[in-house]
């Protein structure tokens, strides 16, 4: 679907010009410079050219390549700025969509509780996309529109294009965020407006109870990085299912089968490395003592209490 | 090759021996030297896990190693690289041994002050692996630190900050040293403009040293002291500001892009006159060059956060700025290749490194333009274009001129010959494998292949097997070439004081040099650059 060069936006068109120009003058600059080197060790070689010249300046020869490149890295300068300049004029009719970057991955959100995994837009239609972060900096970059702009934390980061191109176009993350930033992808799908309006009547209407006070601590103190809601591996042991769990642990030098109540979360989270689930590694969780009170010790025991009961 | 001679003329290298005497030596050329074999090891270990990297990257998936541990690796990777090999690199080993010599002094003007630097260098240089390794941590933020991921994980980055600020002070230390050398131990008659030009380039390289490098300071004890005392600089959970972060990280970084460059430029400036017999082409515009090079240097830091919501107007006045320092770089570019131009021309090893030095220098700042031009900017921000972009000027620039300065001054240092054949074959190797190794990066980068990416769509996968295949070669190369100087610097045929009929003051003296360079201070009498005797004549 996608090839190398798709101008898949608006915004396209001038910066591949801004790449062309830089691209072709660096080119003859670099094959010129190459050229008159390798005609220098020819030409001038020792076997060839017993008696070195001795000369050191050339007024008017500095001057011209000094006014030179000045005026041809300005033209540089200006097909840059031209090409960037609209990025950040947003038209007043864009549509907007709210992107959320999580580690590691991506939420757009329509509006009116709208929530997709995909960037679905309508073709030839202005998108504004708003750039909210939930935990660390990310960068929403979508190479077929040459926009790309970073998800930071507390920042009211945006970007907009108008899709000139229907089709389905890689979405990156492209701020380094941690163990799966290669993951954290999703595409971006343009459609007839008539498509998007079903696509987005029939978009499900996202759960959007408050969380639980317990899961609140949890996802404020970062635990998702390394343990996972839906029982996958990744630093650390899943939340999955955690609470009344039988599991067994490695403790000092020995084994022992125990069961994950009260006690045991709340141990894990203040004394992380005294008993580790067998299959996992000492040492790379911290003690939070400092950082989670006991009365949030006891919401998060009792969200994971619940997240088992209401299943 | 020589036979064994009893009664060596005493020099710095045997006026003494024992590991002791090299630990304790105020000689500026052993702490040199001492810098050249830390600094060394340092970078083979770093390049071992940068082939590992090109090894997993191979192929899309996991290849041999886990995304963590890839994570980690090119933290690690990119913090020795930058902090521990690139910053100090040419300054402090080609700086320590040759300035001294070059400018007619006996020593540095404060020896102890410059063993104290090494110490201060290696000290730091620890504290750097062992906040990659503190707290059973695996490390994986980049060597760029950036918060609020950094501040979450672990208090390595405290560590890590603390590292860079020491190995910072061993900078500023060896840049005071070298500003007041140059100021005060210029021999008699050696006036401002009748200095070499490495001294020059070292000279403004000092000045960034000494000014720029205490803003890691600062920002250190801001970390500090948002860590201890919870107040919010940089962690929006305490209300403070994440770009804020960058900001102070890259008016360090970037300065110190120019540390590591401009004694490169300083270094092939001195080889250019010696292989065609001929002096530099505008001397003055090169100095000027340097010292503008490292004033503008100062005010383009925001080009590395194009992207990261920074106003409009910053965002096209440091494009801006960027394209002004690009002037008095081509200005050398020019001045370099009219230095040859007319000149008998020898394309022994090191004018080789010199000239590949300019090939890839020049490619890496084309594409540095690219990077600098808003528009381009935005497709090629943090993608591997950006990693090809500055391997080309650090490595290919920086690393390709310190291999063209230690095969200039090894017969120097060493008092022996390293094999012509051997080198020019391993800089085939390097050469090749360099560019087969990071030109594909240019091309999957303005495709959209993001750097730091474990894992990668197979669309990429040429441009990644092509990089993997050239990293072998350049580190075929690279063995080829560190072999034959450390087999030459031992057993190598003894060489003469003058081999390549330089002109500047540390040909005038034998070779190893004397334990005080000059039993007699020399007498400058015009500027460092006239081959009024050709040897070729």
């Amino acid at each position: 679907m996608e090839t190398l060069f798709n101008e898949g936006s608006n915004l396209a068109g001038a910066v591949d010009r801004a790449f062309i120009f830089i691209f072709a003058i660096s080119f003859i600059f670099t094959i010129g410079i190459t050229a008159l080197m390798i005609y220098i060790l020819i030409h001038f070689s020792r076997k060839r050219n017993k008696n070195p010249q001795q000369f050191s300046h050339n007024t008017k020869l500095e001057v011209a390549w000094t006014i030179i490149p000045l005026i041809i890295v300005m033209m540089m300068f200006y097909y840059g700025w031209v090409g960037f300049a609209p990025m950040r004029k947003v038209p007043a009719n864009a549509m907007p969509v709210t992107v959320i970057g999580k580690m590691w991955s991506w939420e757009f959100d329509y509006g009116n509780g709208k929530v997709s995994k995909e960037l679905v837009v309508p073709f030839n239609r202005n998108v504004k996309l708003n750039l909210v972060s939930l935990d660390v900096n990310h960068s929403l970059f979508i190479p077929a529109f040459r926009v790309k702009e970073d998800v930071i934390p507390g920042y009211n980061n945006y970007l907009w294009f108008r899709p000139i191109m229907k089709g389905t176009f890689d979405i990156y993350c492209t701020e380094y965020c941690g163990l799966a930033h290669s993951n954290m992808l999703a595409k971006a799908i343009v459609v007839d407006s008539l498509e998007f309006n079903k696509w987005l009547a029939d978009l499900k209407v996202a759960d959007n109870l408050p969380d639980h006070p317990g899961l609140a601590i949890v996802k404020a103190n970062a635990c998702l990085t390394c343990h996972s809601m839906d029982g996958s591996k990744i630093i650390g042991p899943s939340f999955k299912g955690l609470y009344g769990r039988k599991t067994v642990v490695v403790a000092g030098t020995g084994e022992k089968e125990i069961e994950e109540n009260d006690e045991y979360i709340k141990r894990s989270i203040i004394d992380p490395n005294i008993e580790i689930v067998k299959g996992f590694n000492q040492g790379l969780m911290l003690s939070y003592k400092d950082k989670i009170s006991a009365e949030e010790l006891d919401k998060i025991v009792d969200y994971f209490k619940s997240a088992v009961e209401k299943k | 090759m020589t036979k064994s001679i009893t009664q060596e003329p005493l020099n710095y290298l045997n006026h003494k021996t024992g590991l002791w005497s090299w630990l304790t030596s105020t000689d500026h050329k052993r702490i040199g030297l001492l810098y050249l074999y830390s600094i060394t090891i340092f970078f083979c270990t770093a390049a071992v896990l940068g082939l590992l990297m090109r090894i997993e990257k191979m192929a899309p998936g996991q290849t041999i190693m886990t995304a963590q541990t890839y994570n980690g690796m090119f933290t690690i990777h990119g913090i020795i690289m930058v902090f521990i090999v690139v910053i100090p690199g040419l300054a402090a080993v080609f700086g320590n041994i040759m300035l001294p010599i070059m400018i007619g002094a006996k020593d540095v003007a404060f020896p102890k002050l410059n063993l104290f630097s090494w110490y201060v260098f290696i000290t730091g240089a620890m504290l750097g692996l062992y906040s990659q390794f503190a707290n059973g941590h695996s490390p994986d933020t980049g060597w760029t630190f950036y918060v609020p991921y950094s501040a979450q994980a672990s208090s390595n980055v405290v560590i890590a900050l603390t590292a860079a600020f020491v190995l910072g002070f061993a900078s500023i230390l060896t840049g005071l040293n070298f500003i007041v050398t140059i100021h005060r131990m210029r021999a008699p008659g050696m006036t401002w403009f009748r200095m070499p030009l490495f001294p020059w380039s070292l000279y403004a390289t000092a000045w960034i040293q000494l000014l720029a490098t205490p803003i890691v300071g600062i920002t250190l004890l801001m970390v500090i002291a948002e860590r201890t005392f919870h107040i919010g600089f940089f962690d929006p959970a305490l209300g403070g500001d994440p770009v804020l972060y960058q900001h102070l990280f890259w008016i360090y970084s970037h300065p110190a892009v120019y540390v590591m460059i401009l004694p490169a430029m300083g270094v092939v400036t001195e080889i250019f006159p010696t292989f065609s017999q001929k002096p530099v082409f505008g001397y003055v515009p090169i100095v000027f060059s340097s010292m503008a090079i490292a004033l503008v240097g100062y005010f383009v830091w925001g080009h590395h956060m194009f992207t990261s919501g920074i106003s409009y107007e910053s965002r096209w006045f440091f494009s801006f700025l960027t394209f002004l320092v690009a002037i008095p770089s081509a200005i050398k570019v020019f001045n370099w290749l009219s230095t040859m131009y007319g000149g008998s021309v020898d394309l022994k090893p090191p004018l080789l490194y010199a000239i590949s030095f300019i090939f890839l220098f020049t490619i890496g700042g084309f594409t540095g333009l690219t990077l600098g031009s808003l528009a381009t900017n935005i497709q090629l921000h943090n993608t591997d274009f950006v990693v090809a972009h500055f391997h080309y000027i650090i490595f290919g620039g920086m690393g390709f001129a310190f291999f063209a300065g230690i095969h200039y001054w090894f017969p120097k240092i060493y008092g022996r010959m390293y094999n012509f054949k051997w080198a020019n074959i391993s800089w085939g190797f390097l050469f090749v494998g360099f560019n087969l190794l990071y030109f594909p990066l240019f091309i999957i980068g303005i495709q959209g292949m993001p750097r730091r990416y474990f894992d990668y769509d197979p669309k990429f996968q040429m441009g990644e097997s092509l990089s993997t295949i050239g990293a072998f070669i350049l580190i075929t190369g690279f063995i080829g070439m560190i072999t034959n100087l450390i087999y030459h610097s031992r057993k190598g045929a003894i060489a003469p004081a003058n081999p390549w009929h330089g002109v500047t003051l540390e040909w005038q003296i034998p070779s190893p040099p004397p334990h005080e360079n000059f039993d007699e201070i020399p007498i400058i009498t015009h500027e460092p650059y006239r081959f009024d005797n050709p040897y070729t004549k």
